[in-house]
């Protein structure tokens, strides 16, 4: 793309720039700031001129979309072809609840669905347990047995929309519920599409939703690789989380390095478990955060692309393109938020899911405006998806493929967002890979210190946030807040005890001793969750189950 | 950590001499530990004693955890919504402990109309989302003094 030898009359001449009229205006009117950076603080020059590329080969490092290493996007077409899946995060109160909400949004034309699980479920829990006291249905949809799952996707044929499930710790077990009802439904599994969250290694390094130890986890989720390459070709089985990475407080490039680390780990797992890699590869999927620092974003999203493509090739010598090409969702970042102002917040959500489209995104979640105080009404919540089709509709982004490829700064920015991150995957390496990082907390504590370095930055108003630190007001607007009725949790916690007595008990009792054996033996576990969960069997009973088999984990509480 | 015992309690000018001793806890099933952990780096780095729980953590386990550290103040960030029914549950399990004086603060995710309810129940103070970390040293260097 660069000639050498232009290359190097463009490094004389912006010399002679820097020290000819750039520095005449500097003595007159020196720079606002004697340091500019990123948002994750990486330093930002005044000018990107193409010498600054080097070597820079485009085939090698751009290529077209479609065409490895994928920089430009995964597919040839991108959003000519189709749009983004515009795939609203949603879930609250009971599952009729949450039922109203997807179809109002799937009429406002969503077209993807996407659960939030409330608290007790996400960490296997039954909504009368004593963990569940106060949380039920307060961040999420309460989810105890198969009837919740049937009453969730009530009206919703589960072979024409996809749905995504925030699901980690119990993933496994909220999928069997899943395949239960599309039984119920009719629909046959290799007509099933969607995604499991399914990232156990990022609920261990930052969002903090697990259940068993790494190693019985890694087990259950290469038991859904093996699964689902049989029985439902069609399904995401990991979404590899940098989402709640991000939202912990990492950089950029710690959010793209700990989630393709993450990667490796998976695709290390399931070859172990003896599934050959082009089988189960393709069907995994990403999901990244679209902070605040549009540039850095679109670089973070391009590098993740081509870094993938050149793992999965070289690495892992995969023969297969679509085990090549990393797909992904993103959601803006809810920790950028503020309650200040909030109204702010639907500026911030535009801008980042521009980053996210310009980065080539296969799907998008646009977070409400009101998330700093409380879940989203429906009014927020419509705003929030509304930003999306104003981007998709009138904004003109979406006409033309990478808009962006070809910037100075753009190319620059990936270029050093993936030498950095490779720098942290080869750490990892050394460390004998993610899960020993892990036990070591080496993630775990990169993160914490990036989050205070963050905090010292804002205190100290060198990041600025609008209506924060700058631009304060005395009396913020105030905004409609959703509140959560207070009877949902009694109402669900009637329902799961009407459950468990209607059914048959004993059978209930059998179904989960086969599934505890299945844990001991090795035996994959999803044929007997989905023969429990087809009994009612509740997920804590399950749950509870299997912690006696597979063992609990506890946080080593650091800070 | 160290117990109890082991600390120092006399000090010059009759002053005690001790650190104060804050105890950081996360109630409940939210993985949110991003803030709880930055202010417990910050209140340390002020000169405060920080014992921090961990995550997941029930009313008993956190009253339990202050009683056996002793600690003066406790802190306690929830993100999850459940904190109108976790905060007042702490405060009264601490009533019963007959441990009335140590401080109880909050923050996270909660809603402006209900922290007036939270600091008739005993809440002492509840900070939004956006306090300079200043903000929260300064209040517990005034607020929370060493229990005797």
């Amino acid at each position: 793309m660069y000639d050498r030898k232009k290359g190097s009359r463009i490094a004389a001449d912006r010399k002679r720039w820097e020290e000819g009229s750039l520095a005449k205006v500097l003595r007159r009117s020196p720079e606002r700031s004697s340091r500019f950076s990123t948002v994750s603080d990486e330093e930002i020059a005044a000018l990107y001129t193409p010498d600054i590329l080097g070597g820079f080969d485009y085939g090698k490092e751009l290529s077209f979309p479609g065409d490895y290493p994928y920089t430009r996007g995964v597919q040839p077409s991108m959003y000519r072809g189709r749009l983004w899946t515009m795939r609203q995060f949603a879930g609250y109160g009971t599952a009729e609840d949450t039922n109203r909400r997807f179809k109002y949004l799937l009429e406002q034309g969503q077209t993807g669905l996407s659960t939030a699980f409330h608290f007790p479920t996400l960490m296997g829990y039954d909504s009368d347990s004593q963990r569940a006291r106060g949380e039920v249905g307060k961040c999420g949809v309460a989810i105890d047995s198969l009837k919740d799952m049937e009453i969730l996707f009530d009206g919703i044929p589960l072979d024409k929309v996809t749905t995504s499930m925030t699901i980690n710790g119990p993933a496994a077990m909220v999928f069997a519920m899943y395949l239960g009802v599309a039984e119920k439904q009719g629909v046959s599994f290799d007509k099933l599409g969607g995604t499991i969250q399914n990232d156990i290694l990022k609920e261990y390094i930052a969002q903090h939703a697990w259940i068993f130890p790494p190693e019985p986890s890694m087990r259950i989720i290469t038991d859904i690789l093996g699964y689902c390459s049989d029985y439902v070709p069609k399904w995401n089985t990991i979404s590899i989380s940098g989402y709640h990475i991000r939202e912990a407080g990492s950089t950029a490039v710690q959010e793209l390095a700990f989630t393709l680390a993450d990667g490796i780990a998976y695709v290390k797992a399931g070859v172990e478990a003896g599934i050959p890699v082009d089988k189960f590869a393709p069907r995994l999927s990403y999901f990244f955060n679209a902070h605040m620092d549009f540039f850095e974003e679109v670089a973070k999203f391009r590098a993740a692309r081509r870094m993938w493509a050149r793992i999965m090739k070289e690495r892992f010598k995969a023969k297969d393109e679509n085990s090549w090409k990393l797909r992904f969702h993103t959601q803006t970042a809810g920790c950028t938020l503020t309650a200040q102002q909030p109204l702010n917040n639907v500026a911030r959500v535009a801008l980042q899911a521009l980053s996210a489209v310009l980065g080539g995104t296969q799907s998008l979640h646009t977070n409400s405006m009101d998330e700093t105080l409380a879940l989203p009404t429906e009014q927020a919540a419509t705003v929030a998806l509304r930003t999306q089709q104003i981007i998709a509709e009138e904004s003109g982004a979406a006409n033309t493929i990478d808009p962006l490829g070809g910037s100075f700064f753009v190319e620059k920015m990936t270029e050093d967002m993936e030498a950095k991150a490779m720098e942290y995957i080869r750490k990892i390496d050394d460390m004998g890979g993610m899960v020993a990082a892990i036990k070591r907390g080496y993630p775990q504590r990169e993160i914490a210190d990036a989050a205070f370095h963050y905090q010292r930055l804002v205190d100290a108003a060198e990041k600025k946030i609008v209506g924060v630190n700058c631009y304060k007001m005395d009396e913020d607007l105030p905004i409609p807040i959703l509140k959560i009725d207070e009877n949902v949790e009694k109402k669900q916690v009637e329902r799961t005890r009407e459950v468990r007595r209607k059914r048959n008990t004993k059978l209930v009792k059998a179904r989960i001793e086969a599934l505890k054996d299945a844990s001991l033996s090795g035996a994959n576990l999803m044929p007997v969750l989905l023969d429990a969960f087809r009994e009612y069997a509740t997920l804590g009973e399950v749950c509870d189950a299997l912690r006696e088999t597979l063992g609990t984990y506890t946080d080593p509480a650091m800070f | 950590m160290a117990s109890a015992a082991k600390r120092q309690v006399a000090g010059k000018n009759g002053k005690p001499d001790r650190k104060v001793r804050i105890l950081i806890g996360k109630p409940g099933l939210d993985g949110h530990d991003r803030g709880a952990k930055i202010i417990a780096r910050a209140l340390r780095d002020a000169g405060f004693e920080i014992i921090y729980t961990g995550l997941h953590q029930t009313p008993e386990m956190i009253v339990n955890a202050a009683a056996q550290e002793d600690v003066d103040g406790i802190g306690l960030s929830i993100l999850s919504g459940a904190h109108n029914y976790l905060l007042p549950r702490i405060v009264s399990m601490l009533k019963e402990k007959k441990m009335n004086d140590v401080v109880v603060f909050g923050g996270g995710i909660i809603p402006d109309e209900d922290i007036p309810k939270l600091r008739k129940k005993g809440v002492d103070r509840v900070f939004t989302p956006g306090t300079p970390l200043q903000e929260i040293v300064t209040y517990v260097r005034e607020r929370v003094r060493p229990r005797k």
